[in-house]
């Protein structure tokens, strides 16, 4: 399905733009050379040769020296509504998705109260289209109030528009309760996104176990408590023939497990985040909570490596932020009391561009190509520049640097990883579902003569 | 310096300043009069957030030795009861525009944090299960005193090294002042990754005898529940510390308080080769040493009642 038809955003006024002289990368549609790309009546009405398109009756962004590329999809951000709008709601969190290049984002359910009904699915849905700057489409719980014990309706939340399923902020622990969610699915459709974490394990942990933990006299969460139950979920998966998305991959050996799997004919796909794929559990030294703690933690240069090495040979198809907004108050407390998670929406692309593509990491077209990876596990139609898709288009500088957060956020939350980084690389532009969704206000759009 | 927040932090020079400080004030407690004007019309804070015996009272002790006006504040009883967050809380004891704030706090950091909140110097007397610095400077100092130097001494730290603050910083610090490290402790209580700190780890007393000190740990009876070993029983046959595996020239520690019994034995805790009461002596003396060092100290500051060479002076003796 297209973004518009299965998410919901705030209904405005079809883009009429060319970009001109951009520079066009979309790996997956094998665009990648200068065109005047052209959008109109909600569409990429055309890709034409540079200077070539007719402008009449367009605002047109002299784009020659920039690039636009497929804008991007995350399907994992909190906006934490109902409930804790104090960090974040549809509104801010979708305007800070406009700002970070996203044309479409999921929201997860673990609010409060959960997303378990139907009827939470249908008030956050007119949410949507009354306030939400890009299309946004919405989990629900797999078990009510996310217990892990009995499953929600699923079949009347699929009807009243739920996207798909997580219990994300906790795993599924008890593994019969998993199998029925998976067995249910052939019935309810809709992808499971899963938490891994095995909770006996991770026990009180507040950071990776390891040297540094030793270090720093904290509890470690070790990497098999994650390995583990991704490799419980996959065989079940596998064996129920269902299909399952496992959320912010962190340790090497849960890479191994999911490749292992895919190989085997498991319906399985994986997300890496920003901040997994940029720090390693050194940055716990410095024990600020306020970039360092989130769950799953920041692991070993080893485990950094190895998602690195997923998101080469697509074991990882995607770059999913976990957003999670929180206020200072649950920030300025030492590092074990803080809350976990880190906002990044609004940075994944500039910090990705920045600490892997420049230093030659990763190339850039896979970097592009993962950012918008997290729809098609969804059964989302994958943004795309092709002409005739859905209009969504992020134009990007690529040799502008910016300090995160000297400008403020639209985020309602501050509480990003790379607060005071400058970073390379900036979204100027972005397009989604066909509207403009963002402008950076010192970037102005021209009017054609 | 401006704050003491742990050893990892201090260079063996600064290790060795603040013990040599420590010795000059062990002159001043052999006097009648115990007391320098040092930090006079100053103000110390100390804020425990743990229950604690010897590292407050040896802390407040060391202020009012000092001179200073203190400010003792227990978590019970205190706003923090209330829902205060220690930023608050901080805010507000800043107002009293104190020299020096102590604090030991359940979480590891909080008195790095509170260094960013204050303009007051901090020590931190223990965070979490982070570090306890005031702590691995009076041990220093006691073998320093005992052994004139810590360059190839062989130390086995043995117990439950995964829950203690004092392992970490003693290791750090016994490392940093040439000391040869192993940690020992049953596997379920030893960190994983703890030997890239500079330490060997054994799982066993098997080779203990090799050691010049032994450091015995503080065995929690809560740890049982928690499946970290089997039981007290277990734990003491094969970890305590007792005469029988003590061997007559060993030096033998504990930071206290000792559970009789468990991690050492009564005989070895009376014994003539125990430091134990020589440690709580040398926490006064390190800790006037090392509010001394922060806000008397270093900068070059000639503080009211100094003597010369840096000697205190103690009130009544004409300066």
């Amino acid at each position: 399905m297209s973004l518009t038809d299965a998410l919901d955003v705030r209904a405005g006024e079809a883009a009429h733009l060319v970009l001109r002289r951009a520079t066009v990368l979309d790996p997956v549609a094998g665009i990648d050379s200068v065109h005047d790309v052209v959008v109109r009546n909600g569409e990429i009405a055309a890709l034409a040769g540079p200077g070539e398109a007719d402008t009449d009756g367009a605002e047109v962004v002299e784009a020659e020296g920039l690039h636009a590329f497929p804008a991007f999809f995350d399907p994992h951000v909190h906006l934490r509504t109902p409930g804790h709008e104090h960090k974040e709601d549809v509104e801010t969190g979708t305007r800070a998705a406009a700002a970070g290049g996203y044309c479409g984002i999921l929201a997860m359910a673990n609010t409060e109260p959960p997303v378990s009904t139907a009827a939470d699915i249908t008030a956050l849905r007119e949410q949507a289209q009354a306030g939400a700057s890009v299309p946004v489409g919405f989990l629900a719980t797999v078990t009510k109030d996310m217990k892990g014990e009995e499953l929600t309706e699923m079949v009347e939340l699929r009807e009243a528009g739920a996207v798909g399923f997580s219990d994300d902020g906790l795993p599924i622990t008890d593994a019969g309760v998993m199998r029925r969610a998976l067995q249910y699915q052939h019935l309810c459709g809709g992808n499971i996104a899963l938490h891994e974490e095995d909770p006996a394990l991770s026990r009180e942990g507040a950071m990776h176990e390891g040297p540094v933990s030793a270090a720093l006299g904290i509890a470690g969460i070790p990497s098999v408590s994650e390995s583990t139950m991704v490799a419980r979920d996959a065989a079940l998966a596998g064996y129920e023939q269902a299909r399952i998305h496992v959320q912010h991959l962190s340790a090497a050996e849960s890479v191994e497990v999911v490749r292992t799997a895919k190989a085997a004919g498991v319906r399985i796909s994986a997300e890496a985040s920003p901040h997994h794929l940029c720090l390693t559990d050194e940055a716990v030294r410095s024990l600020d909570p306020h970039r360092a703690k989130m769950n799953p933690p920041l692991r070993e240069e080893r485990d950094r490596e190895a998602l690195i090495e997923g998101l080469r040979d697509g074991t990882i198809e995607c770059i999913a932020t976990d957003h999670a907004p929180h206020q200072p108050e649950e920030k300025d407390v030492p590092f074990e009391q803080a809350a976990m998670g880190v906002t990044g929406l609004e940075t994944a692309f500039a910090a990705l561009h920045t600490d892997l593509v420049l230093p030659g990491t990763i190339d850039l077209a896979l970097l592009v190509e993962r950012m918008a990876g997290g729809a098609e596990p969804f059964y989302l139609e994958r943004p795309s520049l092709a002409p005739g898709a859905e209009a969504n288009v992020v134009l990007c500088d690529l040799g502008a640097e910016w300090t995160v957060g000297e400008d403020g956020y639209e985020s309602r939350s501050a509480n990003s990883w790379c607060a005071g980084k400058t970073l390379t690389g900036r979204v100027l532009v972005t397009v989604a579902a066909g509207q403009v969704a963002y402008r950076l206000r010192s970037f102005s759009l021209g009017v054609a003569a | 310096m401006k704050h003491l927040l742990s050893i990892e932090q201090l260079s063996r020079a600064e290790i060795e300043a603040i013990l040599d400080r420590a010795e000059s004030f062990a002159e001043v407690g052999r006097r009648d009069i115990k007391k320098v004007p040092t930090l006079r019309g100053r103000t110390v804070v100390s804020l425990f957030y743990e229950s604690s015996t010897r590292t407050s009272s040896s802390f407040d002790l060391a202020a009012k030795r000092l001179s200073a006006d203190l400010v003792s504040v227990k978590a019970a009883g205190s706003s923090v009861d209330k829902g205060e967050s220690l930023k608050d809380t901080i805010a507000t004891l800043s107002a009293y525009d104190p020299a020096a704030i102590v604090i030991r706090h359940p979480y590891a950091g909080a008195a790095q944090m509170v260094a960013g909140w204050t303009e007051a110097a901090v020590v931190n007397a223990g965070d979490g299960k982070h570090e306890h610095p005031s702590q691995a400077l009076l041990d220093v100092y006691t073998l320093r005193r005992r052994l004139g130097s810590l360059e190839g001494v062989r130390i086995w730290i043995v117990g439950d090294v995964l829950h203690s603050r004092v392992a970490r910083s003693n290791l750090i610090a016994f490392d940093r002042m040439g000391a040869e490290v192993t940690v020992c402790g049953p596997p379920t209580l030893i960190p994983r990754g703890i030997e890239e700190l500079g330490c060997e780890v054994s799982y066993s007393l098997d080779g203990v005898e090799e050691a010049e000190v032994v450091y015995a740990l503080r065995m929690q009876k809560e740890r049982m529940s928690e499946s970290f070993v089997p039981s007290l029983r277990e734990y003491a046959a094969n970890f305590q510390i007792d005469s029988r595996r003590l061997n007559p020239r060993q030096l033998l520690m504990h930071p206290g308080p000792v559970n009789r019994g468990v991690e050492l034995s009564g005989e070895a805790i009376d014994s003539p080769q125990s430091l134990i009461t020589e440690q709580v002596a040398a926490g006064l003396v390190v800790r006037m040493a090392i509010l001394y060092e922060l806000l008397a100290g270093s900068e070059g500051q000639t503080p009211a009642g100094e003597g010369e060479a840096g000697k205190p002076t103690p009130i009544g003796t004409p300066a």
